[in-house]
């Protein structure tokens, strides 16, 4: 792969270099699976050019030979067919094809975002007793949310993560739909209200990185980036310290405050921050009373609640012209959301599920990776975009 | 920034004063567009030409009218989306260091939004249904389409969703959300004044009109080929055309019906695409790129159709591999409706589903490249004319294969979670749509406006302007592919890098070249319509380029009824071979010919309907709904008509027909 | 540039040029155009199903098909609307031996059958409505009602049809044009039937399971 690697890097970068300067982050990043998938990219362009590149100059000197001026050119305007002609026409383009389509099915395993990383850099693989480091995402308008449940803190529009540890983002949404995108580092993932996304990446030199919103999301959109700083571990310690002496609390309240439209917000960070909080935000159930989505769908799995079902919506009154996401259709009803049946208690249980038994096991073969959990039923979601219930810390969540 | 209310009148639904945008830069189009279209109406009036307007050309039935017609719709639409085009460059060369530019967020995420809806919808589209329309009967050896009325009903629906999107620009706001609306961005919650309202019924409006165009255009090229003709005789374009309107009819309906649901979720609450309560926005995204994959293919396949006749008439020479061409086509058809997913590989349906649709859409290349071999193998021994059209097709073979090797490398997904939604993105589309789809529509006019219109156009303006475009186009484009490899997203308003800003400067030069292109293309055309009548440019003879489909075969502008004794087919290159032949053109033995009558009805249809979605934007329930019982009462009136057909008696096809005797003695 | 030769030698005329014109039958092309159309609008409905195959179990903790739906009702519904179809086929049976009286009967017949069908359907919507389980309420009413919906449309604006059609042959009698409205309107009304067909079994028997 190094070797591989460096010969098919270079006449591509040498192409785009002097364009560029350094700043070309796809061609030249700095973590492993961001240089994969430029890898792959390169070696895909390469293949292709095999192909483009004499029918383009095919292009030039037919045209040229043939002109109707040159007398000398051979013309027979009868000639329409030649088997062995049509053979290699459809021919070459399938090998290339095949070539690539073996490439792509084995690249897209291998670099699959849902598939926990199994390497560090070419020649360093994770060591089996490695935890990726945890960081929950959320898009807000216009900002991005970094919790982090294992340090207990959080941040806006501003993140930091150690070198050569593998990290797992993962990722939803508030209102509308986003894209999470680290140039640098691993490629970028959808982030969607009331579902749950992945991304597994790792940093390999530390630096300050740019970290964006690349899926448009309305107005403030242009604004909504966040710096990513990746740094060694005494450096991620010490960031994680700042953020800890700085004080502040997110919890539900704070939270429902943040969630109110805000355009190029600097970054800010939280000392504490309630550690079902995200669970409750992909669940979206961080309203007071509000069901939740693991429990709707609990319910809906029985069949719904019968025709008591109809009575447990709540009119949303209490700020419906402030906040984005819910005014009134001119034909329908008022905005209203669902009652929660649960009780505090078991909310609780049910956001302290083990996360192993959510999770399932990643094959690691190269081939078959995560993505190939058969579906349960007919119309049941897969696994992948199932809400997880996990809880890290669950001790914790006493407090709030 | 936006002061809109939703509350609603009676009589004006939420239509009110403030509706009206006042900002400079809209006030200043109106402005400008107003006095256009006032001096327009005077200058119709004084010349008296209203009546003439309506009887010959608004009412007629005849598909090459209506070809026309949709053509000078999809160029004033052209200008209109080009000019937004112009605002984005400039703003991204100015928002920088700072700066907010000179666009606001309202006002730059509606003209985004509505470059790519014009661009799409009202600009390519109607170009191709027009080129379609015109050309299609003509290669067939047909006198008009199957259903003419339809016809003229499609073109007007066509022209109504133009006027609702238009109209957006002047009272309330267009969409600000992106090309494909995407829930819940589109739902009411966050956008929740008339901006996506008007994206979705000027797009209901004008998707009837496709869809039925759609229908009409399969079943004439089924129904209506001369005697003869086989599905394998038919010429390349023809073929083309056939696939697309397949692909139309098999997927506009999902457009339509994905945004009526989108609809519901608007205007009743329905729970579709909505975060809350079961609905799935996923969803939507899935819909839209059902239809939009197919579409992209439904833009492109009818001017692989043109490049294929333009290679075989220039070269001089039978076209390279007619059946592996037919097949391709097939191929690309079938394959376009099994790739829609790779267009968002980044919403995480996991690596096995992202392979497959990744595979399928590389595997599309194959058929993709087959075709431009055969182009290749068909200049090959030939005698190439470097006449216009043959220029906008080398133009077209040297860019294309570019923009499809970088659509390529968007189908691996690897590759496409560091290129997604970026300028990289950007720079691949518009590759293969301005370097396919719009070379060939140029290529196209260039080909057969002296059949449409009897004189050829001028050269060097159009030298002038293919040249400014092409360069104009690498200038444009090329810069967003390196912007997309340092990271660099789309729809962005300002930015901070201050290294990035001589890319965006680089294209926004070639958007300048790209506007003197246009300008000259306007000149061209200008100049040509001056010297029409001065030898180098008229067409006597019908066949100008020595051309080998049966649309060279009538005279230059074709009579009403295209051709006085329907021609026979005995292989392929029907004309052609009538010419190796020596056939002769029958002068006499004329007969009466049926034809279809004009009508005001698709006029009167459209003009309601579009009424009609005008009055859903703005909540006025009154007049929708009296111009929906209009739709229905004039259709059924349009149903009690029983005399909608008259016979061209034999002396006025005798006067056409000795006229055109006369004018090939004078020609030759 | 090469041109025709415009002199009047015959010998190869007549196999380029259709000297003597066959007859296009009058409207040739419109029941091809029609199925065109009724392809077009079937892939409408697909997408209709298939969207309530994907939110048909989401029932945001509301009341699900079992508490809503009546099977009684719906399979009188049902029988309405095959026995419609059965009497638009004797309408046709009467058109084709060129029996204008009984073609209008059976016509008046079916159109009968597709008002019932029409009002048993309202009757359950504002059935539901009233208990409070209108499309608003959670993704598979909105399914439910759309899909269902738009079957009750097509059937509305295929009652229009059949009433302009009546006229129509009242008064210009069985002539080709109105034969050709026949056969299409024919054909679009089984249409809606298989659709029924389909939303019987996938929306009502599967639900009920």
């Amino acid at each position: 792969m190094t070797q591989k690697r460096k010969f098919a890097g270079l006449p591509w970068l040498a192409l785009a270099f002097p364009l560029a300067a350094c700043k070309a982050e796809v061609l030249a990043p700095a973590g492993d699976v961001a240089a994969r998938q430029r890898d792959l990219l390169v070696t895909s362009t390469l293949l292709m050019l095999l192909i483009i590149v004499p029918v383009m100059i095919l292009t030039v000197i037919f045209a040229l030979r043939y002109r109707a001026r040159n007398r000398r050119a051979d013309y027979q305007p009868d000639w329409d067919h030649s088997t062995k002609l049509e053979f290699v026409i459809w021919a070459a383009p399938l090998l290339i094809i095949i070539t690539l389509g073996a490439l792509t099915w084995v690249g897209t395993h291998l670099l699959d975002p849902y598939r926990p990383l199994d390497r560090i850099t070419s020649g360093q693989p994770v060591a089996s007793d490695t935890r990726p480091l945890q960081v929950q995402v959320v898009a807000m308008d216009w900002k991005w949310l970094f919790i982090y449940p294992e340090q207990g803190i959080a941040s806006i529009n501003e993140m930091a993560v150690p070198v050569d540890r593998p990290v797992e983002f993962t990722l939803t949404s508030t209102s509308v739909m986003n894209a999470f995108y680290i140039p640098a580092m691993a490629g970028m993932i959808y982030a969607m209200p009331g579902m749950e996304t992945k991304l597994n990446g790792v940093f390999n030199r530390p630096g300050e990185y740019k970290g964006i919103a690349s899926h448009y999301s309305g107005q403030g959109f242009s604004g909504m980036h966040f710096k990513a700083l990746a740094s060694d571990e005494a450096g991620f310690d010490a960031w994680v310290a700042r953020a800890r002496a700085g004080g502040g609390t997110l919890d539900r309240p704070r939270y429902l405050e943040l969630e109110a439209p805000s355009e190029n917000v600097p970054p800010m960070s939280f000392a504490d921050v309630d550690p079902q909080l995200f669970q409750r935000v992909v669940n979206m159930c961080v309203e007071p009373g509000k069901i939740c989505m693991a429990e709707m769908m609990a319910l809906d799995a029985q069949g719904g609640t019968g025709l008591a079902g109809t009575m447990n919506v709540q009119r949303l009154t209490y700020d419906k012209d402030q906040r984005r996401g819910t005014r009134a259709p001119v034909l329908g009803w008022e905005p209203f959301q669902i009652a929660s049946f649960c009780t505090p208690e078991d909310s609780a249980r049910m956001f302290g599920k083990s996360p192993e038994l959510t999770r399932t096991t990643v094959n690691m073969t190269p081939l078959r990776g995560h993505a190939l959990t058969p579906p349960k039923g007919l119309f049941t979601p897969s696994q992948d975009n199932a809400v997880t219930l996990l809880d890290p810390t669950r001790g914790q969540a006493q407090k709030f | 920034m936006a002061t809109f209310s939703n509350e609603t009148t009676f009589l004006l639904g939420r239509l009110n004063w403030d509706a009206i945008p006042k900002e400079p830069i809209v006030l200043g189009t109106f402005v400008v567009v107003a006095m256009g279209g006032v001096a327009l109406l005077a200058a119709l009036t004084r010349y008296r030409l209203w009546g003439w307007l309506w009887r010959e050309w608004f009412t007629s039935v005849d598909h090459k009218k209506i070809g026309i017609m949709y053509i000078i719709l999809a160029l004033v639409m052209f200008l209109r989306g080009f000019a937004d085009a112009i605002m984005m460059r400039l703003q991204q060369v100015w928002a920088f260091g700072g700066s907010e530019g000179y666009l606001n967020s309202h006002h730059y995420d509606q003209i985004f939004t509505a470059h790519g809806v014009i661009m799409i919808f009202f600009v390519a589209m109607p170009f191709v249904t027009g080129l379609m329309n015109y050309i299609v009967p003509l290669q067939i050896g047909a006198r008009d389409v199957s259903f003419p009325f339809l016809n003229n009903f499609s073109f007007w629906m066509t022209v109504g969703g133009a006027i609702i999107t238009m109209a957006s620009l002047f009272v309330g706001e267009f969409a600000q959300t992106g090309w494909l609306a995407f829930p819940p961005l589109s739902g009411i919650g966050y956008s929740p004044w008339v901006g996506v309202d008007y994206y979705i019924w000027g797009l209901q409006v004008a998707g009837v009109g496709t869809t039925l165009s759609g229908i009409n255009l399969l079943v004439t090229i089924l129904k209506m080929r001369a005697p003869g003709m086989t599905m394998m005789r038919m010429p390349v374009f023809t073929w083309t055309a056939f696939c697309t309107n397949i692909l139309i009819v098999a997927s506009f309906p999902v457009l339509t019906m994905t945004l009526i649901l989108l609809t519901l979720d608007r205007y009743v609450g329905t729970n579709f695409f909505t975060n809350d309560l079961g609905g799935n926005p996923m969803m939507y995204i899935n819909l839209i790129w059902i239809w939009g994959h197919p579409e992209v293919y439904i833009l492109i396949l009818p001017l692989f159709g043109v490049f294929s006749e333009i290679t075989a008439t220039f070269s001089g020479k039978r076209l390279f591999g007619y059946s592996s061409m037919v097949y391709a086509t097939v191929c690309i058809t079938v394959l376009s409706y099994l790739v829609w997913l790779h267009h968002f590989f980044t919403m995480g349906s996991g690596a096995s589903v992202n392979s497959f649709f990744g595979i399928t859409t590389m595997i599309i290349s194959i058929p993709t490249g087959a075709k431009l071999f055969n182009w290749l193998f068909t200049i090959y021994r030939g005698r190439v004319r470097f006449e216009l059209p043959m220029m906008w097709t080398l133009a077209f073979m040297l860019t294309f294969v570019i923009g499809g090797m970088t659509g390529v490398l968007l189908a691996v997904p690897p590759a496409d979670f560091v290129l997604h939604n970026s300028l990289f993105l950007v720079a691949h589309f518009h590759n293969v749509i301005i370097g396919g789809v719009l070379f060939g529509c140029f290529a196209a006019v260039n080909y057969w406006w002296p059949k449409a219109f009897g004189f050829k156009l001028d050269v060097f303006w159009g030298k002038v302007s293919f040249w400014f475009w092409v360069i104009g186009f690498w200038f444009a484009f090329m810069p967003l592919y390196i912007l997309g490899l340092m990271g660099v997203t789309r729809r962005l308003r300002v930015f901070d890098d201050p290294d990035l800003r001589i890319w965006f400067a680089i294209a926004a030069l070639g958007a300048v070249l790209i506007a003197v292109g246009i300008l000259a293309m306007f000149v061209q055309f200008g100049v040509s319509i001056m010297r029409r009548n001065r030898p180098g440019y008229r067409d006597p003879t019908g066949d100008p380029w020595d051309g080998r489909t049966l649309e060279w075969a009538t005279s230059s502008p074709p009579p009403a009824y295209n051709f006085a004794f329907n021609p026979i087919s005995h292989g392929l290159d029907t004309w052609w071979e009538m010419k190796q032949q020596g056939a002769t053109r029958p002068t006499s033995g004329f007969m009466p010919i049926h034809m279809p009558k004009s009508t005001g009805t698709g006029v009167i249809l459209a003009a309601l309907a579009t009424v009609c979605g005008l009055a859903m934007v703005w909540y006025i329930w009154w007049l929708a709904g009296l111009s929906f019982l209009g739709i229905i009462a004039v259709s059924i009136a349009h149903t009690f008509n029983y005399d909608r057909d008259y016979y061209i008696p034999v002396p006025e096809i005798e006067a056409t027909e000795d006229a055109r005797t006369r004018q090939l003695a004078q020609g030759v | 540039m090469s041109h025709v030769v415009t002199d009047t030698t015959t010998d190869n005329l007549g196999r380029y040029w259709e000297l003597k014109p066959h007859h296009h039958p009058e409207g040739a092309s419109t029941s091809l155009g029609f199925w065109v159309y009724l392809m077009s609008d079937c892939l409408m409905f697909a997408v209709l199903f298939a969207v309530y195959g994907v939110l048909g179990t989401s029932f945001a903790a509301g009341p699900g098909p079992k508490d809503l739906f009546d099977l009684g009702l719906v399979a009188v519904n049902t029988g309405m609307l095959l026995l419609s179809s059965i009497t638009f086929g004797f309408a046709m049976l009467a058109m084709f031996a060129g029996r204008q009286g009984a073609t209008l009967r059976w016509l008046g017949v079916t159109l009968v059958f597709g008002l019932c069908f029409l009002g048993i359907e309202l009757y359950e919507f504002q059935h539901m409505i009233h208990l409070g389980a209108g499309p608003q309420r959670s993704g598979f009413l909105s399914a439910f009602f759309t899909l269902v919906g738009t079957h009750g449309l097509h059937v509305t604006f295929g009652s229009i049809w059949l009433i302009t059609l009546m006229v129509q042959i009242a008064r210009r009698g069985l002539g080709p044009e109105n034969q050709r409205r026949m056969i299409c309107l024919s054909m679009f009304w089984h249409f809606l039937d298989v659709i029924w067909i389909g939303v019987f079994t996938f929306v009502y028997l599967l639900g009920m399971i």
